[in-house]
């Protein structure tokens, strides 16, 4: 289907979103839609799936002007968005799950659904099972399996929003494959992502979005310079790699075994030394969140030992740990990090952690002025979190950490961040390391892992790889490690690079 | 800023018209023309020194109580409880008196004994609801309810078993304490005594200051609004939840402790009277904030002391003065879902 755009406006108070934004793609196509984070690329997107109307311009499929009101008057339309975080029922059945969404019967067909959940899952090598859970599922098969309901739905047009954080290199390239299929087979492709390796991977045309404005496209080859310049304005410089000089072990655990629902971690060594930097990399739900959560005293281990420097930690709460020094960092800014409601001055208050009975405003709000401009943060002492940018509450959450830390722990720094809020977090992350302090992470950013890291530690449904030097190692073989292959030489010869290191094991 | 503001106080006002407009037209509907209905009130609560004096009788525990409601739902939650810590605050009361009765105790002290022992009560229930929902998983509305119960039987039996009165157990409670043990009123007709009405004076000044000024009311307003990332923020957070249960107990204990000596002067069946339920009103009226509980409580008061002569002068169920308390939190409620669904207060992002 063709699909073209015409003159989309769109404003959120302020906030210019899209500002006539005119765009067509044909059908059998893959077009790429690049942007950094608020350039308006999900706001387009929303309005051409349904979820919110555009305040002006008109959207013609096949050359006819649609009404689309809803998600499912898009649907109808043929038109499926696949959202960055899968829309679905984790506690239902696959099946139940896809005919969930579908205009039909008081009783659905379950039977003749999943027949046809098989046969489409098997025509693109999707391993579902229609009668299991969708919380049993990867990232990447809720993917697929949203895919899937898309298309038995009846898409011709598929808009895919960041497809590619979250899943495994294996997965990637089977969701590149199934896409460039879908396109063969006369499917529209809207692939919005700011991976520009992706859209040169995947895409027949890219156009960058800016300030809810089209700055411009281009056709393959693609002038990657050039495409970055459209997004930013100007080429970022990549932060020179620089090894740090491990001090002593700030955290060790040795023995450590780890219980969740889902999965299970035995005896995993590791010695964490001040000034140095790890990332856990892993395929979404590997274990290596768990982990991290067990070294912030958020999750009780099984049995082994923890110990920040010399002190046991083993059954201590979070508050010991976080007076001990360590700071932990959730990946859900808004939802666990930060408090809705509460200005940024308040935040700092709370992190201060002064005891005392009345809070003297006006020292708070000196307090808060400084570490906003400290931390280059826009947003003013009295602004609530939740006004905040993504990437400025990420700043806030940096900006709430303690002076004195010996170890930070964080979930995805830097997730749905451009690039330049991108190398400002972890310019400040690695602020911290020169001072000391260790810094363990989790990225499903293979290029954040291996840029940021000095060592790689991989997680692969509980299993825990021995630390890599991340000098050497490339994106390739870490892939393959998170989709679970080469493990074999691990067994082979038990930590060998150096895990338990200081451990005298 | 200003044209949000005007908009908010629009709306607000259009709702209370509205919540008129309905009681308006459910009285009209029954035969009764509106208007002498609200006059009848009016007068009922203001038409002499007596009825006014009854208002501030009844404003004082409803105060109180909010001033208690407004410290749990800072932190989040819904302390429906209340009644029994009223309940729990009148018994510890009488039982302090009725210790206290026949001593050498002064009634002076007995008096600030009762009421100590009435916030020790009601701080007691409320804690044991915030007991069950820290240890015990059990969500505090159903806890509280339960527990409502359970402090209606109680005070029951007390009234019926070993309290009591000589001769035959009643329904009007309690043998009456001795003179020397009632609260001083401003006279002898009067049921207003000063020392209660400054003690709710005092909550929800305290409450007001606690709330927006120091360490403790912000890290309640962190926990009420995101637990999570108070938690990671270094609030201890059940701890914060079980504080804020003890000192809304506490206040609901101070107000049956002044239902006990100085309105009924003993123990009653229905000695919470609802002011429980009314302060949950009253909270959500006024959106949670300190400032403007006074004088929403006090008109509550007013409606509920005005209402009592309805069935003398017009035939009309007291309950009125409900339906219109009930119409107005309702109305103003929506206003101001509809004020944020309208003026569209949600930012987006793109």
């Amino acid at each position: 289907m063709r699909i073209e755009l015409r003159n989309i406006d769109k404003s959120f108070g302020p906030v210019h979103a899209n500002a006539g934004v005119s765009l067509a793609v044909e059908s059998a196509s893959i077009l790429g839609i690049l942007g950094e984070n608020g350039a308006g690329k999900s706001t387009l997107m929303k309005i051409l799936s349904g979820f919110q109307p555009p305040d002006s311009g008109e959207i013609l499929l096949d050359g006819e002007r649609a009404a689309i009101r809803s998600p499912a008057d898009a649907i109808r339309l043929g038109i499926g968005m696949l959202h960055q975080d899968p829309l679905d029922f984790p506690p239902l059945k696959l099946v139940d799950d896809l005919v969930l969404g579908s205009p039909g019967s008081l009783r659905p067909d379950r039977g003749k659904a999943a027949k046809e959940l098989r046969e489409l899952a098997g025509r693109f090598g999707f391993d579902l099972d229609p009668g299991s859970y969708v919380d049993a599922l990867t990232v990447g098969e809720r993917q697929q399996l949203e895919i899937i309901r898309l298309l038995w739905l009846g898409a011709k047009v598929l808009i895919l929003d960041e497809p590619t954080t979250g899943i495994s290199l294996p997965q990637k390239e089977k969701l590149f494959a199934t896409i460039k299929r879908l396109a063969s087979e006369g499917m529209t492709v809207l692939f919005v992502s700011h991976k520009l390796e992706d859209v040169e991977a995947l895409c027949d045309r890219a156009v960058v979005l800016r300030q809810g404005r089209l700055v411009g496209g281009s056709e393959p080859p693609f002038d990657a310079r050039r495409l970055v310049e459209l997004m930013f304005g100007k080429e970022l410089p990549q932060a020179p790699r620089r090894r740090a000089e491990p001090g002593e072990a700030v955290l060790s655990a040795s023995g450590l075994c780890l219980d969740s629902i889902r999965l299970q971690i035995k005896d995993l060594e590791l010695s964490v030394c001040s000034g140095e930097t790890i990332g856990l990399a892993g395929m979404e739900g590997s274990g290596q969140a768990l982990f991290l959560s067990s070294c912030a005293g958020l999750e009780r281990p099984v049995s082994g030992r923890l110990r920040l420097g010399e002190r046991d930690m083993t059954s201590a709460g979070h508050h010991d740990y976080k007076r001990s020094g360590v700071a932990y960092l959730p990946a859900a800014r808004l939802e666990e990090g930060l408090v809705p409601g509460l200005s940024l001055s308040d935040h700092f208050t709370l992190a201060e952690g002064k005891k005392g009975l009345f809070i003297d405003r006006g020292e708070a709000d000196r307090r808060a002025m400084s570490r906003i401009a400290a931390y280059n943060i826009k947003g003013r002492p009295e602004s609530p979190v939740e006004s905040l940018s993504g990437g400025n509450q990420q700043r806030a959450l940096l900006a709430l950490l303690r002076e004195e830390l010996s170890l930070i722990l964080v979930e995805h720094p830097t997730r749905g961040l451009d690039i330049e809020s991108t190398a400002y977090i972890w310019s400040k992350l690695k602020e911290r390391c020169a001072k000391g302090a260790a810094i363990v992470f989790i990225s499903s950013d293979l290029d954040e892992i291996l840029q940021y890291s000095d060592r790689v530690i991989v997680f692969f449904a509980g299993r825990v790889s021995p630390p890599l030097p991340a000098e050497g190692l490339g994106v390739e073989e870490l892939g393959r490690l998170i989709g679970g292959k080469g493990w074999e030489r691990f067994d082979e010869a038990k930590a060998p690079t150096g895990a338990a290191r200081g451990q005298g094991a | 800023m200003t044209s949000s503001r005007a908009a908010k106080a629009l709306f607000q006002a259009g709702a209370v018209v509205l919540a008129l407009g309905l009681t308006a037209a459910v009285l009209a509907a029954t035969g009764t023309r509106p208007f002498a209905a609200f006059a009848s009130i009016a007068s009922g609560a203001a038409g002499n020194w007596g009825v006014a004096s009854d208002v501030v009788v009844a404003w004082v525990p409803l105060l109180l109580v909010t001033s208690g409601l407004l410290v749990t739902f800072t932190v989040g939650l819904w302390n429906i409880g209340i009644e029994g810590q009223i309940t729990l605050g009148a018994v510890f009361a009488t039982w302090a008196l009725r210790s206290c009765e026949g001593s050498a105790l002064s009634p002076a002290l007995a008096i600030a004994l009762a009421f100590a022992a009435g916030m020790a009560g009601g701080s007691l229930w409320a804690m044991l609801v915030g007991a069950l929902k820290t240890f015990g998983g059990v969500n505090e509305i159903f806890g509280g309810l339960g527990m409502n119960y359970v402090a209606t039987a109680l005070n029951i039996w007390l009234i019926f078993g070993p309290w009591k009165r000589p001769g035959i157990a009643s329904m009007s409670g309690t043998l009456p304490f001795d003179k020397a043990y009632w609260l001083p009123t401003l006279n002898e007709q009067s049921r207003l005594a000063p020392v209660a009405a400054g003690a709710a004076v005092l909550a929800i000044v305290l409450v007001f200051l606690l709330v927006q000024g120091t360490y403790f009311g912000l890290k309640l307003k962190a926990v009420g609004k995101n637990p999570k990332a108070a938690f990671l923020l270094g609030v201890p957070t059940w701890q914060y939840m079980m504080a804020s249960f003890a000192i809304c107990g506490a206040l609901a204990g101070v107000a049956g402790a002044v239902q006990v000596t100085a309105v009924y002067h003993r123990l009653i069946p229905s000695i919470s009277s609802g002011y429980g339920y009314l302060g949950l009103m009253v909270a959500m009226l006024v959106n949670f904030s300190a400032a403007l509980a006074a004088p929403v409580a006090l008109f509550f008061a007013a409606l509920n002391v005005g209402a009592i002569q309805l069935p003398i002068t017009l035939k009309l169920d007291s309950a009125l003065a409900g339906v219109l308390q009930g119409t107005l939190v309702l109305f103003v409620l929506l206003a101001e879902g509809l004020r944020g669904r309208l003026m569209g207060k949600k930012g987006g992002k793109a």
